[in-house]
């Protein structure tokens, strides 16, 4: 029995893994914000003793807690799992340097897609880069977990990949709380061979990281967290993170090996392990990255076999996966869903880019479009998104598409303002150098929203709320070397449809940028982005349903009706925050301001 | 000495984003932790504050493996609106109860073609569970003049099906309510956990 003692609080994985960092004395950590790991930086905030800050984007926020770990501090780097990819220059070259002051590089990987464009398996990274890869499952692993990859990590001279995954990083629970070690910060110690990777010095550490590799991997044999625990020998499983808690639910008293770090895998103890079980079950989630190399050593296994490289697992489908196996011999009938509407998340009530889609809709330009909340503007009844691939493809998918049809008229970008400083600079640099022909919108509401609100250079403020130089748009456009730039109110739909037809007619390059702050965030603006709202005016209402048509959640059916049997609209006050979008397309001016 | 746990409850809690599900779900998990259960809990959010479908699975036991409950599993299936009900009654176990809040927000899409919201959707939750509770949460929190107290008000209805100690509750929502509104939380507990007897 568990008994929650004072020191026991309930943490999810990310907070558990900041509280991780406070305890086993981290000095600094950075990251750009990505669903689903962004709450780690939100919560190291509490702990003053750690140095931490937004940074620009992944490779940046990599860099930074590189130099904090060259300089002999213990650091931390969090990122979603397609922010490795932006980072993945500086975490494959740091390999042959190593990290000296220890560095982890949390990779919250997303099985499922719950908010992501792709669901890749970063435990390949671990592997490309030949670092170790550590992969708690629940949220008390979460914290003890950053002391282990820590440790290696010092001890190795060698980054950490710390994989967490949407489930475990957003699942909460026990967690026992410890107090601070604090560890001095050792300052550079200047070594030309190691830090200065000219391909001379390069080759001598490549044998190095070689050595390492064959070091970490007699490691791994000893580690504890790599977890026997002995049960029914009719069949054994190896699993890692989440996994594991499916398993421990499913079959709870067969043999398990539990990988808590599944790079580089313990060998020896996998063959013992097999050898002791009749069959052996490889459950992991996404790719077959531990059967694939369990197999390459010739032990027998079953894996992707039973269980997708699709999705997410669940207990119901580790269950049923073994019960296909032959493993286990019944298992309870999974009932099936009723179909129910779905719930597509839409634009809030008040957010400054309904306008700009509603118009970009209306014009059927072609939009290229971006990673944030505004890639909501590609769906029905909007409709104004014709690509979306990663951060900051907007702008260059766009040069590229005008290159092709030797005219940028027609192709509007849509980027918003933390995407532009993220990874949309160097691309509107590229439509600057070839006289791209194409409009870019930067649709700057001051916040990184989609995440939940998180601050970056051009928000003028530092995590936390204090103050920082703002970058403003449109003095960095023209110092970019854009000449047409325009300032728009996306509230006002006369001028925004004029601005944006008139700039896509144009053959010159110009950058229209958007000037209204996010509705939802921070949630102390909310109320200065209020205005008196709105409603429908019943006897003027002719139930054409032109409102619907900027998909506001604020607005929905009445039941009263037309003559003509049409449903007439209504507006629920409490949700309208006043931005006037649907008034202005009403052909009969019924929808009123509430005096 | 904490008293020795051997109830073993899963509670999904599911909702439309905006409406306390998750905050729900941290306090059920709070006064659980408290009465000296273990506790997982999941979410998943990014699309919470959009308007989409919000669940939360809350497991508490001696013990607890994994933080998602197995569908048809759920003892308790805490519904903040109808439809959703509906969504996620599969995932209650035979014999598990169903506590349904009578409000229905209709989403957007429901204004396009090919979408409509259901017809009732409490009579299709009534088809595949045996025993639905429905509580009027928005009109007690009426009774209350206080609209922000819906989510409470549910709380109150499930805290009647869990061994979990009234003392222990008011503590938790003390600590977890804003500063101020300690005493009309209290009551609106009281009257969702009076609301849901059958």
């Amino acid at each position: 029995m568990k008994q929650t003692e004072s020191s026991d609080v309930i943490l999810s994985g990310n907070e558990a893994v900041a509280r991780g960092c406070w305890e086993y004395g981290l000095h600094v950590a950075c990251a750009y914000p990505g669903t689903p790991s962004t709450e780690i930086l939100e919560a190291i905030r509490q702990y003053p003793e750690i140095a931490a800050e937004w940074s620009p984007n992944e490779k940046v926020a990599f860099e930074v807690a590189m130099g904090a770990s060259f300089e002999g501090a213990r650091a931390l780097v969090a990122m979603k799992h397609v922010g490795l990819n932006v980072a993945a220059d500086p975490f494959m070259s740091v390999s042959l340097v190593g990290a000296p002051g220890g560095l982890v590089v949390v990779s919250a990987d997303d099985p499922g897609m719950h908010s992501s464009q792709n669901e890749q398996d970063n435990r390949y990274f671990a592997k490309f880069a030949g670092y170790p890869c550590i992969e708690p499952s629940d949220s008390r692993e979460s914290k003890d977990f950053v002391g282990v990859a820590l440790d290696i990590s010092i001890s190795f001279d060698v980054p950490v990949l710390f994989r967490m995954t949407t489930r475990v990083s957003h699942s909460k629970g026990i967690v026992r709380l410890g107090e601070r070690t604090a560890y001095p910060i050792k300052g550079f110690e200047r070594d030309f061979k190691k830090f200065v990777v000219l391909p001379s010095n390069a080759r001598v550490r490549h044998v190095w990281a070689n050595e390492r590799l064959a070091r970490l991997r007699a490691y791994a044999e000893t580690l504890a967290i790599n977890r026997v625990e002995p049960g029914d020998p009719s069949f054994g499983v190896i699993t890692d993170s989440v996994a594991y808690a499916y398993v421990k639910e499913i079959v709870p008293d067969a043999s398990i090996l539990k990988l808590g770090m599944s790079y580089p895998l313990p060998m020896e103890k996998i063959r013992t392990f097999a050898s002791s079980v009749k069959r052996l079950f490889i459950v992991e989630e996404l790719e077959p990255f531990i059967e694939e190399q369990v197999r390459a050593e010739g032990i027998p296994c079953e894996g992707k076999k039973y269980w997708s490289n699709l999705g997410e697992l669940n207990p119901d489908l580790v269950a049923k996966g073994l019960v296909q196996a032959g493993a286990v011999h019944s298992s309870r009938p999974v009932p099936e869903p009723e179909p129910v509407i779905p719930r597509p998340p839409v634009f809030c009530p008040g957010c400054p880019h309904r306008g700009v889609y509603y118009t970009l809709g209306k014009l059927k330009a072609t939009v290229t479009t971006d990673i944030g909340c505004y890639t909501l503007g590609a769906l029905p009844p909007l409709n104004a998104g014709d690509t979306c691939v990663e951060m900051g493809a907007s702008i260059g998918v766009a040069v590229g598409m005008a290159k092709a049809r030797k005219s940028g008229k027609g192709i509007v970008a849509t980027i918003g303002d933390s995407t532009f400083l993220h990874s949309g600079m160097t691309g509107l640099l590229a439509a600057v150098h070839e006289a791209s022909g194409i409009t870019i919108v930067i649709l700057d509401n001051r916040i990184t929203a989609m995440t939940g609100g998180q601050h970056h250079p051009g928000a003028g403020k530092k995590m936390g709320g204090g103050e920082a130089q703002r970058v403003e748009f449109a003095r960095l456009c023209q110092a970019l070397g854009v000449t047409r730039i325009k300032v728009i109110d996306p509230y006002d739909l006369e001028t925004t449809r004029n601005v944006l037809s008139g700039e896509m007619e144009n053959e010159e390059l110009s950058v229209v940028i958007t000037n209204r702050p996010c509705a939802l965030y921070p949630p102390e603006n909310r109320k200065k982005v209020r205005e008196k709202p709105f409603r429908v005016d019943l006897e003027k209402c002719i139930g054409c349903h032109s409102c619907f048509k900027v998909s506001c959640p604020a607005i929905s059916e009445s039941t009263e009706k037309t003559a003509k049997g049409l449903t007439k609209s209504r507006i629920d006050p409490v949700l309208c925050t006043g931005c006037s979008v649907c008034s202005q397309v009403c052909p009969v001016q019924a929808i009123v301001r509430i005096p | 000495m904490k008293p020795l746990i051997k109830d073993q409850k899963n509670i999904l809690i599911v909702g439309v984003g905006g409406q306390g599900v998750l905050l729900a779900s941290e306090m059920l998990a709070a006064a659980a932790a408290q009465a000296g259960y273990d506790v997982k809990q999941s979410e998943v959010h990014g699309m919470a504050q959009r308007g989409g479908v919000v669940s939360s699975h809350v497991r508490i036991g001696p013990s607890v493996q994994s933080p998602l409950i197995p569908a048809g599993q759920a003892d308790i299936l805490l519904c903040f609106e109808q439809a959703e009900a509906l969504r996620w009654v599969h995932f209650c176990r035979p014999g598990g109860t169903v506590i349904v809040n009578l409000q229905k927000l209709v989403p957007p899409i429901a204004l396009m073609k090919g979408h409509s919201y259901p017809e009732d959707p409490l009579a299709g939750v009534r088809r595949r569970a045996a025993r639905v509770i429905p509580v009027d949460a928005a009109k007690i929190a009426a009774s209350l003049e206080n609209s922000r107290v819906v989510n409470v008000v549910l709380l109150g209805a499930v805290s009647r099906h869990l061994d979990i100690p009234p003392a222990v509750w008011e503590k938790v929502i003390e600590k977890r309510v804003p500063p101020g509104t300690a005493p009309v939380n209290n009551q609106a507990f009281k009257k969702g956990r009076s609301a849901s007897s059958l």
